[in-house]
């Protein structure tokens, strides 16, 4: 039978070549009844062990140990433990047995929470994900515990290095529709508002069958978010949305609806009243800063119309528009708008005229055709990548044979042929 | 009773005189312009038509106008030429609205209702029979014929449904080389009065504007000829650009015979061709109340005028580099302030390419550098696209991955 010191010899003695770890992979999933039975006593066999060299052994007697329940002090020492683990461990090995390093990782997760110190989770978590995912395009179910971190110890930076990385395939729906959310709200705190309009269209258009909470709350964010960086908000779904969203996500949604109407109408003072009305409802869902934002991006759009149609206006007049009570705030609003580059203008504080711009920019710099080369080169990438999964997925049996049978009750002449016009999204 | 009859239509010919003494010359003697700019002639205005839409014209006034006794007026030959016809619905209706105000011999005729009402009723009988009898007989022909026959009773009601008229117009295009051109005049008016209604101006005034002279009076039960200029023009107006105002409405012979109908159109027009726009404007102000009496009209009055006026706002801009908006407001007759928010709005909506130097109060044109437009645009279908194709790919990875679920736990 097996030993605890039979155990720790197989482990050290199987680490080596890729055949000895597939062997070691196969004998530790035989045992997994006695790391259950043994847990308690597997702590101590940690010692002997390299996380460096023996990833895949450490991985499971880790992931035994912490499964049962400890208290807050054991709390801390066990997350400097897995830490130094997930820092160490090797990518290869740990990837055989991707469920026990997650559990291990959501562990460490919930103990960190529990210590209320996300900040220590932060770095370890990015690393966990590194190692565990086969390409960067991968999601693994971490992404959304680590922006979930990031966001608890607002290291907005670090959930930006992730997010910037293009996802395409995924695992679980619910880690998608968390890590979108999650990382929408780190867009929005780092004012990143187009990457974050993005990431929250993703979740409100993701197809599913039944209304989540996180779909929700993501829409109720994607309107807000469409009224400061866009100006305005369509309240018709894109038409590949799930028809479940399409019923339900209004409803859900009313006060924010009427701050779409009042936003439309372009007058701070009725904007101001819609928000007054439902003040409660926006600091029930969070949403009041966000909400605030909006308040203040009307004034900056009705600003920036002026722009459009005027040359020169007095900052009494502007004042006077857009409804601010003296040109000395118009002031400061304009010069706040031309530091950001919203607006290009110049003031004459000496008659208080405003002389409007036009926009600098001429397309002739090498900077620019840079980026129009990048977004070229992206954007042949991106269509390689749909032709490619649009090949594999005419070729997926799966694919084909629901494909078929469906084809098969209309017109079986076209049987044989794969049906490459079947295929939207 | 008698007396205010008596005053009221003593008023009315004061003004024919006037009307008639003053601009007009010999062609309006038989077909008087239904349109000026002092108050309605009701009678004039109903001698134009005949039969349902004569009634229907008078009833829409008298709710509309406001003014006793011309709504006495209106109520007064409605109730007349409902004798005539055989509609007792709409009898009981005006005589609910005139309320005793004419006198007994304008109160509920039931004796006459009811020998009407009886008369229909057989009718109708008679006519659904013989239908029946052509249908056994499976004589295409007949039923045809006694389809016919049936449209003709039915046809009063359904006047109105206008969603209807734009289908069976086209209809009966399709099988135009068998009419005779009086039906096909008739068919544009029914046309152009389906799309006007449908605020579909330009469809609506090519529509008016294709309309012959074969029309004649032959259609008084719709539409007169002068409706064609009112309607044709001010839809014209609106919704065509110089060359086309030019080359269909003020060069076409055949609509100029319309438009001498009612000259204050053909006048506003040509004001409006040469840039005479306050005296354009003027006219339009002029005709505004009376169209606002039009039971076709009035709905689109507002939008119609609104569009002219901010046609001739883009046009008079159009040709300067620079405008100076004191001149500008005296020939618009109005002033600077308010041009300045009429010219904000036709350049926030991208109407005019122009900017307002509000400081010296100068319009500045603004030619948009199609270059860096260019640019701007493509960089940002580049990044659209980008998004989208990357959204799509996520969703069909969802939808996989959801499809390989559900077949891995069925197997």
């Amino acid at each position: 039978m097996n030993s605890v010191e039979t155990l720790v010899a197989q482990i050290q003695g199987l680490s080596g070549s890729i055949s000895d770890v597939n062997q070691l992979h196969s004998l530790l999933k035989q045992s997994e009844d006695f790391f259950q039975s043994e847990s308690t006593r597997l702590a101590s066999l940690l010692t002997e062990l390299d996380p460096s060299i023996h990833s895949l052994g450490y991985l499971y007697i880790l992931e035994a140990c912490t499964s049962a329940p400890i208290s807050k002090e054991q709390a801390s020492e066990l997350v400097l433990s897995v830490a130094r683990f997930i820092n160490l461990c090797a990518a290869e090995q740990i990837r055989l047995a991707p469920d026990k390093f997650t559990s291990v990782c959501k562990r460490f997760k919930d103990q960190v929470m529990l210590l209320e110190d996300p900040m220590r989770g932060v770095a370890p978590m990015l690393t966990a994900i590194r190692k565990l995912q086969l390409s960067t395009e991968h999601l693994t179910t971490l992404h959304q515990d680590f922006l979930l971190l990031c966001l608890l110890a607002k290291c907005y930076k670090t959930g930006l290095s992730i997010l910037e990385d293009d996802i395409f395939e995924i695992d679980q729906p619910r880690d998608f529709f968390l890590y979108c959310y999650y990382g929408g709200m780190i867009c929005i705190g780092h004012k990143k508002f187009s990457k974050a309009l993005e990431l929250l269209h993703n979740v409100v258009t993701a197809p599913m069958s039944i209304l989540n909470a996180i779909a929700v709350e993501a829409y109720k964010k994607y309107i807000l978010v469409s009224l400061i960086h866009l100006g305005q908000f369509s309240i018709s779904f894109p038409k590949y949305t799930s028809s479940v969203a399409q019923r339900n996500l209004k409803n859900f949604s009313q006060p924010y609806l009427e701050l779409v109407n009042s936003y439309g109408t372009g007058k701070i003072s009725e904007l101001e009243t819609s928000v007054q009305a439902n003040n409660e409802k926006f600091e029930f869902d969070q949403n009041l800063g966000l909400v605030k934002q909006v308040v203040s991006s009307m004034y900056k759009r009705n600003i920036q119309r002026l722009t459009q149609t005027y040359l020169t206006l007095s900052l009494q007049d502007i004042a006077n528009t857009v409804q601010l009570n003296s040109a000395k705030e118009a002031e400061m609003h304009v010069l706040q708008m031309i530091q950001d580059g919203e607006i290009y203008a110049t003031i004459n504080q000496k008659d208080g005229m405003v002389r409007f711009l036009e926009d600098p920019e001429q397309y002739k710099t090498c900077e620019m055709i840079e980026r129009i080369d990048s977004s070229i080169q992206r954007i042949m990438m991106l269509s390689r990548k749909l032709t490619h999964m649009d090949e594999q997925l005419s070729c997926d049996p799966l694919y084909l044979a629901k494909a078929g049978k469906e084809r098969q009750r209309f017109d079986f002449d076209d049987f044989d042929t794969v049906p490459s016009s079947k295929f939207t999204i | 009773m008698d007396a205010e009859d008596d005053a009221t239509g003593q008023m009315i010919e004061d003004e024919e005189i006037y009307v008639n003494g003053g601009e007009d010359g010999d062609d309006s003697k038989r077909h008087r312009p239904i349109i000026s700019g002092e108050q309605l002639d009701i009678e004039a205005y109903a001698a134009l038509y005949t039969g349902r839409t004569k009634i229907s014209r008078l009833m829409f006034i008298a709710e509309k106008c406001g003014n006793a006794s011309m709504q006495l007026d209106a109520l007064r030959m409605a109730y007349d030429e409902i004798k005539k016809g055989e509609n007792t619905q709409l009898l009981r209706e005006v005589v609910e609205k005139i309320d005793g105000r004419l006198g007994p011999n304008y109160g509920p005729d039931s004796a006459w209702a009811d020998v009407v009402d009886r008369r229909a009723e057989f009718r109708k009988e008679k006519l659904e029979n013989e239908l029946n009898a052509y249908r056994t007989n499976l004589i295409k022909e007949s039923i045809r014929m006694g389809y016919n026959d049936f449209g003709d009773f039915y046809f009063a009601h359904e006047m109105g449904q206008f969603t209807h008229v734009t289908s069976y117009v086209s209809k009966a295009e399709q099988s135009q080389d068998a009419l005779d051109p009086v039906i096909i005049e008739k068919l544009r008016c029914a046309a152009g009065l389906a799309l006007l209604e449908g605020k579909k101006y330009k469809l609506a005034a090519r529509k008016f504007l294709e309309t012959g002279p074969e029309l004649g009076n032959n259609y008084t039960e719709v539409i007169a000829p002068q409706d064609v200029a009112t309607y044709g023009g001010l839809c014209a107006l609106a919704s065509f650009d110089r060359a086309e105002l030019k080359s269909k409405v003020i060069d076409s012979i055949n609509f100029r015979n319309f438009l001498e109908l009612v000259p204050e159109i053909r006048e506003l027009i040509n004001d409006f061709y040469t840039s005479h726009y306050a005296s354009c404007l003027e006219y339009l102000g002029n005709l505004k109340a009376n169209l606002l009496l039009d039971i076709h009209l009035h709905d689109h009055v507002e939008t119609l005028y609104e569009q002219i006026r901010n046609k001739a706002l883009i046009q008079y801009t159009h040709p300067f580099v620079s405008v100076d908006l004191h001149m500008m407001a005296n020939a618009f007759n109005t002033s600077v302030a308010s041009l300045e928010k009429e010219l904000e709005a036709l350049i926030t909506n991208n109407q005019i390419q122009a900017r307002i130097d509000s400081h010296n109060k100068i319009l500045y044109a603004r030619h948009a550098d199609q270059r860096n437009a260019t640019f701007q645009r493509v960089l940002q279908t580049g990044s659209e696209f980008d998004r989208e194709v990357r959204a799509m790919l996520l969703r069909a990875n969802l939808i996989k991955n959801e499809f390989n679920l559900k077949a891995s736990r069925k197997h």
